[in-house]
């Protein structure tokens, strides 16, 4: 089956238009249901103990004190935890040489981060175990700590974990073409450090677990806020010795997420495992100094890079030399070095060279550990390429559009493979750069920064064209060993009166998961949106699949909805075909109605097609299949990712004097393919981009040299507020992907992925005429003002 | 986090709060908006406090002129000083300042009083105090009232004059005069965050007293540069005064140089009618 | 701990216009009376320290940071949340505003955005952007971009005042 999607006049052409989310009505009420919510008979509390050092050998705790506080029940070590939990190791056979030690869900001899969990108190109320914490004497004998990624791997540096022979967690070198006698005959050669701040994700509900165990059914019930419920069934299953059958993961409304809820944390399986020893129900949320503390960092980077063009502004090569620190552990099961991994893997991305040379460094430090934080990899790849581009663009005298035109990718180019070997299916570049400077009118936009510059104003404009991988295969996870379902699933049903329930893998945080496949699944069956159910987060209910991550919510997951609905609609025409004594081919489903293909005209409700099969299958043909519930699943397998592409532009004005950046109004054309929902797709790349612009002007995990983080609180760390975020225009290029009958790409990730690009490309356009340029996120006034010389350090 | 068990009590008027303070072992905390302190309850900063409730306490609301002052009760919110007519006419830097505290659901229970007695080097308010010339006014069971000159009553980092067994009732601002000005500007990274610095003017236009906050452990008066002022010198000189005046310290919202360069950015644009927007 | 100060303390209010009588440990905060003793847990907790706004409710009239306040201090208190400005109408437009822009995302700081916003639009006839983000200033959101809640909010007043309501944003085809 096909579907016209370039006829909007289609029946049940939900698929392409802004139809409001069928779940936004509850959370408008108050009415969501998120894992704090929820409240059991006999549940208790957990709290942890955090380690107060950065590296320690824990030497004794005594918990006698904190068991005598009124409401506390049960205290428990590291130790007495292993004895349920078995450890992890967080490697990727793919990933050659990737290392790591084994990490317990409580520490059990050593601490390696400030906040490591090194005890855990249950207690009949949140406030009673933190009565019960305060109470516990814990003696801790403090080590050298290993917190500065540069001297990570220097003789002199402590191991963090001496089995591993040293701190060096990952290096990969990529080379194409002859690279150094490139460079040794350019015409010009640009380079530059750059650093991106470590930040994190602060999602505004904390990470929240419920777990209960039921002994007599030998049963684990986990109510998580989670992107990847079965991954986490896995895992469960694996570390406490339970089978998957026996591991229920219930994940109802998720308060934000962005990756960080896609990790395993220790504190949330000894939550579990603590339900499976008392076989009670277990809470764990967060609070917001935990989350800082704990909740994965990404982004801690230091990149060398260098850029060699010749006398047309053609690029010739690129040369990339990234560092970055991930903290004492690789995040279990995705790792940490993916992140370094996908700046190899990236940088370069949007143009036409191929001679390229890019290494990673993945060290150990006694810091928070970092993993995939949204659009992994990206931002730290976009801005050294793109600031790379424009400080070539400098050096040559070009315009940054004219040298971008020169050497984006062609877009009648594809397939195409990248110096770095990724292989593209199909992008816009330039299409996408030339709608965009139609949307930005940049010939004005430019007379009015030269206009305003006559009266002492300093205004910049930024333009950083990127890709974006979506749609991942197991090639990113699988392949290396990690049971991370690249699959997704949808079972489709179709109820008596019509109606249809539809259950999918994928899994809603509020991007509009649910309100994407309620509008494949009702264009895909034939019914009116209003009819279609949509259920996800219940591993015991929807079927096995990897959740929603690598913005493949839609391209994954709806394309296994839109098989599944499309399945259904055929079932449904072969019963209704033989009710009315008519073919399959002659009829079709429209509007919750039998209608007949050619004239439309309604033939029967689906009401009475389901009435017979449910309630009088007995008047139907004997042995006429009678199927109204159909599952079907989907994998990517011509591509290892479907690739994405866009294009973004700042404008904004630098206070010289404070070293104040005013964001005046940003732009961003994305080309994710088939939209499903515009509406939708554009407020994920506008929050994408806010997202973008936090790691660009505010945000940044501060660390003492002694491993302490100064700014765990959000008065501390700066988020992007209203007041200060500009409007964005949204414009789409739409280039389907051929792998799926829907088309669709990701779209999650694309703003955060160019926001900082071009904010640091605009600054530096705003900065160029005072000789000044930044390169270290997040631009704060006062590295701005450091840059411009006004200070001195 | 949940705060550490409290104790409470509700002082029914002024005469009760002054028995519960005079009695205490000085430990005790006053709850008045509580924007700070429960903050820092649900931090466990303060282990285990009684809390004397002073908001039921009709004494200590109003604002009244009196002569040539304004008396702004201790639990005035800073919502109140926004709406008030009286604070308009005659301490217009206190309408200025109070849509800069924070966000309006703080403002809504944030009071005059609290945020004086907190003393945060960064808040607006104390600087504002100082700038003005008020008094303070102390209240205790032993002594009855007591007046303190808001320069005197800032001692150091969340450290004033007042007692322990005393509770800050009241302000009185002295009401502006002809040729006066008042003026507050302040540079924050978001709008309602704690300024990076910030600067409140007021006094005699061509020798305006200038208050700094935000870049020490009290308000700063910056004494050199009043004085350069007053003898008639230029922006530029009283700006270079500053860096006698000043003394921040590093911290993590920026270098000391940092913030003495825009102190003094401020103070040249406070002074050059410069009213541009300084949120960014 | 001496006499006078109690850790427990029989308060009497008014929820959403109904009345209530409970006892509540002198250290809970509003937020948590709200969510554990009256099971009202519309109202969220997202940093305690009273930055990110997901708290914010109205008690006697005007908008407060739940975590900001605690529960001893409501006796006589008239307290409003998400929950009762929705069972009473009084926001439906608001949220419908909400829902037909896309001005939430995972919905844990649209209680606090709602009861804030509300605030504005009985203050203001026709506030601008820049007012109605100064509004929301206080209040943290991680997934929208901020606009489509800026856009909902300045439709609503426009609603409300017969004035032209801006268009549903469409992409820049």
């Amino acid at each position: 089956m096909t579907i016209a999607f370039g006829n909007p006049d289609r029946p049940n052409s939900y698929i392409g238009r802004s139809v409001p989310r069928p779940n936004a009505g509850k959370l408008v009420a108050g009415a969501g249901r998120y894992v704090d919510d929820v409240v059991l008979p006999r549940m208790v509390h957990v709290a942890f103990l955090r380690s107060p050092h950065a590296r320690a050998k824990i030497e004794a705790i005594d918990v006698g004190a904190a068991l005598e506080i009124p409401g506390v029940i049960r205290v428990f070590t590291g130790a007495e935890i292993a004895e349920t939990c078995t450890p992890w190791v967080a490697v990727l056979a793919h990933l050659k040489g990737l290392k790591s030690a084994p990490q317990h869900a409580v520490a059990v001899e050593h601490a390696t981060w400030v906040g490591e969990p090194v005890a855990a108190i249950v207690a009949d109320s949140r406030a009673a175990a933190e009565d019960g914490l305060a109470a516990i004497e814990a003696s801790f004998d403090p080590l050298p700590v290993v917190v500065d990624m540069r001297t990570a791997l220097d003789a002199e540096t402590p191991l963090i974990h001496p089995e591993l022979g040293d701190n060096l967690t990952f290096q990969r070198l990529h080379e194409k073409g002859e690279i150094d006698a490139v460079f040794a005959s350019a015409h010009k050669i640009v380079e530059a450090r750059f650093k991106t701040g470590r930040h994190t994700g602060v999602c505004l509900e904390p990470r929240s677990i419920l777990a209960d165990y039921s002994r007599s059914e030998g049963q684990l019930t986990v109510h998580h806020s989670t992107q990847a419920p079965h991954m986490m069934q896995t895992v469960f299953a694996q570390h406490l010795d339970l089978p998957e059958a026996k591991v229920r993961v219930i994940c109802g409304d998720v308060g934000g997420s962005y990756g960080i809820k896609v990790h395993v944390y220790p504190d949330e399986v000894a939550t579990a495992a603590i339900a499976k020893i008392m076989g009670r129900p277990v809470k764990f949320v967060a609070d917001r100094l935990e989350s800082f503390a704990t909740d994965i960092h990404a982004r801690d980077h230091e990149i060398d890079g260098r850029i060699a063009v010749d006398e047309n502004g053609r690029i010739l090569a690129l040369d990339i030399d990234d560092l970055t620190g991930i903290g004492p552990y690789s995040v279990y099961p995705r790792t940490s070095a993916i992140e370094g991994n996908q700046v190899v893997n990236l940088c370069g991305g949007p143009y036409d060279f191929q001679t390229y040379r890019a290494r990673t460094t993945v060290v150990l430090q006694n810091k928070t550990p970092t993993c995939q934080y949204r659009a992994v990899g990206h931002p730290i790849a976009t801005a050294v390429t793109e600031g790379l581009v424009d400080m070539a663009a400098e050096a040559l005298g070009l315009d940054p559009v004219e040298i971008r035109r020169r050497n984006l990718v062609a877009d009648d180019a594809y397939p195409y493979t990248s110096a770095a070997n990724m292989r593209f299916e199909g992008l816009s570049h330039h299409a996408s750069l030339d709608k965009l400077l139609s949307m930005i009118d940049y010939d004005a936009l430019r007379a009015d920064q030269a206009e305003a510059r006559k009266q002492g104003i300093h205004r910049g404009i930024g333009i950083a064209s990127f890709i974006e991988l979506t749609n991942p295969s197991p090639f990113m996870y699988g392949i290396g060993g990690a049971r991370i379902s690249a699959q997704d699933g949808c079972t489709v049903r179709m109820d008596p009166d019509g109606s249809v329930v539809a259950m999918s893998g994928v899994t809603e945080q509020g991007q509009g998961t649910e309100g994407m496949l309620a509008q494949i699944v009702a264009e895909g069956v034939g019914v009116p949106v209003s009819k279609v159910r949509i259920i996800t987060g219940d591993t015991q209910t929807t079927p096995y699949g990897g959740g929603t991550w690598a913005s493949r919510g839609a391209g994954i997951g709806g394309e296994a909805a839109l098989q599944a609905g499309l399945a259904l609609r055929e079932n449904i025409l072969v019963i209704a075909a033989s009710m009315l004594q008519s073919t399959p081919e002659q009829l079709d489903v429209a509007d919750g109605q039998i209608v007949d293909k050619a004239t439309g005209e309604a033939r029967m409700p689906l009401e009475e097609l389901g009435r017979i099969v449910y309630f009088r299958g007995d008047t139907l043909a004997k042995g006429l299949p009678r199927e109204l519930v159909v599952t079907r699943h989907y994998i990517t397998s011509e591509y290892p990712f479907a690739f994405t592409n866009g294009v973004q532009a700042s404008y904004l004005e630098v206070d010289i004097d404070t070293g104040f950046v005013k964001l005046l109004k940003h732009w961003c054309v994305e080309d994710c393919g088939r939209v499903i929902n515009p509406m939708l797709v554009d407020e994920q790349i506008r929050g994408g981009i806010v997202q973008g612009i936090g790691g660009a002007l505010y945000e940044e995990c501060v660390y003492d040299g002694e491993g302490q983080l100064l700014n765990a609180n959000m008065a501390d760390y700066l988020v992007p507020m209203a007041a200060e975020m500009p409007d964005m225009i949204i414009g789409h290029v739409e280039t389907p992907t051929k792998e799926s009958l829907l088309g669709a790409k990701g779209a999650g990730e694309a703003g955060t992925a160019g926001a900082p690009a071009a904010i640091m490309n605009a600054i530096n356009d705003a900065l160029r005429p005072l000789g000044a340029r930044v390169t270290q996120m997040p631009f704060t006034p006062e590295r701005i003002l450091t840059a411009l010389g006004t200070i001195q350090h | 986090m949940k705060p550490s068990p409290i104790g409470y009590v509700r002082a029914t008027s002024l005469a009760h709060a002054l028995d519960l303070l005079a009695e205490g072992d000085g430990e005790e905390k006053v709850l008045a908006g509580g924007q700070s302190l429960v903050a820092s309850l649900n931090l466990r900063l303060i282990e285990s406090p009684n809390l004397i409730d002073i908001n039921g306490i009709d004494d200590l609301h109003g604002i009244a002129e009196d002569g040539d002052v304004v008396r702004v009760g201790a639990l005035t919110r800073h919502c109140d000083l926004m709406a008030c007519d009286i604070i308009a006419r005659h301490v217009p830097i206190l309408s200025e300042a109070a849509p800069l505290i924070a966000h309006a659901a703080i403002r809504t229970r944030g009071t005059i009083g609290g945020s004086v007695a907190n003393a945060d080097p960064a808040a607006e308010l104390p600087a504002c105090v100082v700038a003005l010339d008020a008094t303070i006014v102390l209240a205790s069971k032993t002594d009855g009232e007591r007046r303190v000159m808001a320069s005197d009553f800032f001692l150091g980092l969340f450290e004033t004059a007042r007692r322990d067994d005393e509770l800050l009732v009241a302000i009185e601002f002295p009401k502006i005069k002809p040729g006066e000005r008042q003026s507050i500007r302040e540079l924050v990274r978001r709008s309602g965050d704690y300024a990076l610095a910030g600067l409140a003017i007021a006094g005699p236009t061509d020798a305006p007293r200038l208050v700094f906050f935000g870049v020490g452990d009290a308000p700063v008066v910056a004494a050199g540069a009043m004085a350069v002022l007053a003898d008639g010198g230029s922006v530029d000189e009283a700006a270079l005064a500053l860096e006698d005046d000043l003394d921040p310290a590093d911290d993590i919202n920026g270098s000391a140089g940092y913030k003495k360069h825009i102190s003094r950015v401020l103070l040249k644009r406070a002074l050059s009618g410069d009213r541009q927007s300084d949120a960014a | 701990m001496t006499a006078p100060f109690s850790q427990s303390v029989e308060i009497g209010l008014k929820v959403n216009g109904e009345r209530v009588r409970r006892t509540v440990d002198a250290r809970r905060h509003l937020i948590d009376f709200l969510r554990l003793d009256l099971g009202l847990t519309g109202s969220h907790a997202g940093c305690e320290q009273g930055v990110c706004g997901a708290c914010t409710v109205r008690v006697d009239g005007a908008i407060v940071r739940g975590c900001l306040t605690l529960a001893v201090q409501l006796d006589g208190a008239d307290v409003w949340t998400v929950e009762g400005v929705t069972e009473t109408g009084e926001i439906a437009d608001l949220q419908d505003e909400f829902v037909a822009r896309n001005a939430l995302q995972c919905g844990y700081c649209t209680p606090g955005m709602l009861l804030t916003a509300a605030e504005l639009l009985d203050a203001a006839s026709t506030p601008d952007r820049t007012h109605i983000r100064e509004q929301i200033s206080g209040n943290y959101c991680r997934c929208t971009g901020y606009e489509a809640i800026v856009d909902a909010i300045e439709a609503t007043a426009a609603k409300r005042c017969g004035m032209p309501v801006p268009a549903l944003k469409e992409a820049a085809e």
